[in-house]
């Protein structure tokens, strides 16, 4: 079977200050191509400054199944937010 | 696991997207979701691209140069939009090149509109502003669809896509203010497209196979006749704008359901172009299969210097 | 400078850009795969961008009701002055890539002179194409080394390509009565100046790409005379076909 160009993901920072957001992916043969096709393909109307690629399959993603344990211990930790601690009204600016 | 287990893992599927909750690419999904989505996103990503050939048949040609750069611009669009589908259908766990072998070989369908012919300049304004005026009220939906690679893939085509009937439309009210000949030509070009465009929003409901599940999973909002009754009765205003006629006789306004009735739509002629057998289904077939295998050796030639130039780094760290 | 010679002299340059983007334009949508074809196509719309500025800048030189389309459209094959090179045909993606590669040098070369013109508004757009022809320069330098040290089948056929266009390459510095005076008026660029950091840049891109560069002592030239390829007249019946069949109106 013939081999294929790999899948690439693309991350796009569309001006200073913002992060990089994943945009989508293309297909390349290398990392270099894989840079040039992402600008070609995603920054068309001026969407970015920024670009990263990175081959998808070096991403490694967490499993769903385990979201349970993963996410949900930190949805009764309320003390992490400012709302938890009451004040009187009168302090402002804290 | 065992049936039950599946049943009931299949209940909460339903119910995280009745609640509009978002299905990803590792949740897990039944197995007639994700076929389903691999067909509906792949058959979409083909009308992208197949749909490139018809008006990229006319860049060459194109009258001036604002034209020549602006339907240049879409086609390539229409090429971005086709990597944004089959990237969004690469999460399904099909690759690229596996939906290509489908659409070479006929198992896969692409819109059937894009397999009549573009003869005349002003095919490009009537596809701009019919075809893709279809396409926008077939698309807009999909942007909130329960998958979320081809909602997002959308939001983006969505996005793109919102200059091109603009494109289109011009190009009408350029001819129809123009000459007799131009105003000729873009009312031949509405004649031609007009119906092939209805048809394009699919058969009427009564004949749709797919529709209540789509609806539920979102793939779909409106019923195909929803959809067509929705764009006839927004279209036919533009053209009277432009002073250009529907061609059908039985079309006229209803007061009582609020939008316009229309004559019968040629469903035999529908069937035949979607079965194979239309203008040019085998012209677009033979261009798009002759250009995966012209290009074979040059994505070779890219794989092996890839390599190549991996093997010299590593050579250079030892 | 009298307007006549300065738009000679442009039409030296935008023609090239005019006619290289139409022939890329002939690919949108048949590309080797769609990554690729949108990079082309890229390409196709920065050069059909530029040929509309200069063109747009002839217009308004040339002092009669001329449009950027009159320009474009409505000229006879003898008129157009670009180089034999940018209207050869698309034999495959090797002579795709080869006629990018020996044209992107030159027109980055041309650019950066050209940005020092003493003519604002040529100076102006040389400056913005300069950037859009350094990314050309970087796609077809790239591929021409892919396809070079690719696969044995990717070499012999950009190899095949090289060896047929490299005659049209001593064109490029070929220079006419136009571009003499517009060398004299500092208007234009005297491209004999950078002839030899042109044949550096290729010999070194072509010898990493493996390459050779053939040997030959014989090259063509005709097209800055308005002496075209064979290829030229069909290229001009798609571009003109409008115009010519529906002359005066408005599209």
């Amino acid at each position: 079977m013939k081999k294929n160009w790999p899948l690439w993901e693309v991350f796009v920072r569309s001006k200073n200050g913002l992060e990089h957001r994943h945009f989508g992916s293309i297909h390349a043969a290398d990392a270099e191509m894989a840079l040039e096709n992402a600008r070609d393909v995603y920054t068309r109307r001026n969407e970015g400054v920024s670009i990263w690629v990175v081959e998808s399959k070096n991403i490694t993603a967490s499993n769903p199944e385990n979201n349970g344990e993963l996410f949900e211990p930190a949805q009764d930790k309320v003390y992490r937010h400012p709302t938890f601690y009451t004040l009187p009204d009168e302090v402002k600016h804290m | 696991m065992s049936e039950k287990e599946v049943k009931n893992l299949e209940e909460l599927f339903e119910q995280r997207i009745a609640r509009d909750e978002k299905i990803e690419p590792k949740d897990w999904m039944p197995e007639k979701y994700r076929k389903t989505h691999i067909r509906q996103i792949s058959q979409h990503a083909h009308s992208e691209i197949v749909g490139m050939l018809p008006e990229g048949n006319w860049i060459t040609r194109a009258p001036s140069m604002r034209r020549k750069v602006a339907l240049l611009a879409k086609v390539q669009d229409e090429a971005g939009h086709g990597l944004y589908l089959y990237s969004a259908c690469e999460t399904l766990g099909v690759s690229r090149e596996e939906l290509y072998e489908q659409l070479h070989t006929g198992k896969a369908k692409y819109s059937s509109i894009f397999n009549y012919p573009t003869i005349t300049w002003a095919d490009m304004g009537a596809i701009g502003w019919l075809v893709d005026g279809a396409a926008i009220i077939n698309q807009v939906p999909l942007c909130s669809t329960s998958y979320g690679p081809y909602a997002r893939a959308m939001i983006r085509v969505c996005k793109e896509e919102s200059f091109h009937q603009r494109q289109g439309y011009e190009i009408m009210i350029t001819l129809a203010n123009g000459t007799p000949e131009q105003k000729e030509m873009a009312q031949d070009a509405l004649n031609r497209w007009w119906w092939p465009s209805l048809m394009m929003l699919g058969p009427t409901d009564a004949e749709s196979v797919h529709t209540a599940q789509s609806m539920k999973w979102k793939l779909k909002r409106k019923t195909n006749d929803e959809l067509r009754q929705q764009f006839i009765d927004q279209t036919v205003p533009q053209a009277e704008l432009i002073g250009l006629t529907i061609p059908d006789p039985d079309l006229k306004w209803n007061e009582e359901k609020g939008g316009h009735d229309f004559g019968e739509i040629d469903w035999d002629e529908f069937w035949q172009v979607v079965k194979g057998h239309g203008p040019c289904n085998k012209e677009r077939m033979d261009a798009r299969v002759d250009a995966w295998e012209k290009g074979e050796w040059v994505r070779d030639a890219a794989m092996a210097y890839a390599k190549k130039q991996e093997d010299k780094k590593l050579k250079k760290a030892i | 400078m009298k307007n006549e010679n300065k738009i000679q002299y442009i039409y030296g340059i935008a023609d090239n850009a005019l006619i290289l983007g139409q022939r890329l334009s002939e690919l949108c949508g048949h590309g080797p795969n769609l990554e690729t074809d949108i990079a082309m196509t890229n390409m196709a719309l920065d050069l059909l961008g530029q040929t509309r500025s200069y063109y747009q800048y002839v217009a308004q030189l040339s002092g009669e009701d001329k449009t950027e389309d009159d320009i474009a459209f409505l000229r006879t094959e003898r008129q157009y002055k670009n180089v034999l090179l940018v209207e050869q045909p698309n034999r495959h993606f090797g002579y795709v890539i080869a006629r990018q590669f020996f044209f992107d040098a030159f027109h980055l070369l041309v650019l950066e002179e050209l940005q020092n013109s003493t003519d604002q508004t040529l100076a102006a757009i040389a400056k913005k194409g300069i950037k859009e022809v350094s990314y050309h320069q970087r796609f077809s330098s790239d591929w021409i080394k892919r396809l070079g040290d690719g696969t044995e089948e990717s070499h012999q056929k950009v190899q095949e390509a090289v060896d047929d266009l490299w005659r049209y390459t001593d064109e490029l510095f070929h220079i006419t009565d136009d571009d003499k005076i517009a060398i004299e008026n500092e208007i234009g660029v005297n491209t004999v100046a950078f002839r030899e950091k042109y044949d550096q840049i290729i010999r070194e891109v072509l010898e990493e790409a493996t390459i050779t560069i053939p040997e030959t002592k014989w090259f063509q030239k005709g097209g800055k005379q308005g002496i075209h390829s064979e290829h030229m007249g069909y290229l001009l019946s798609d571009l003109q076909y409008m115009q010519r069949t529906y002359p005066n109106m408005k599209w």
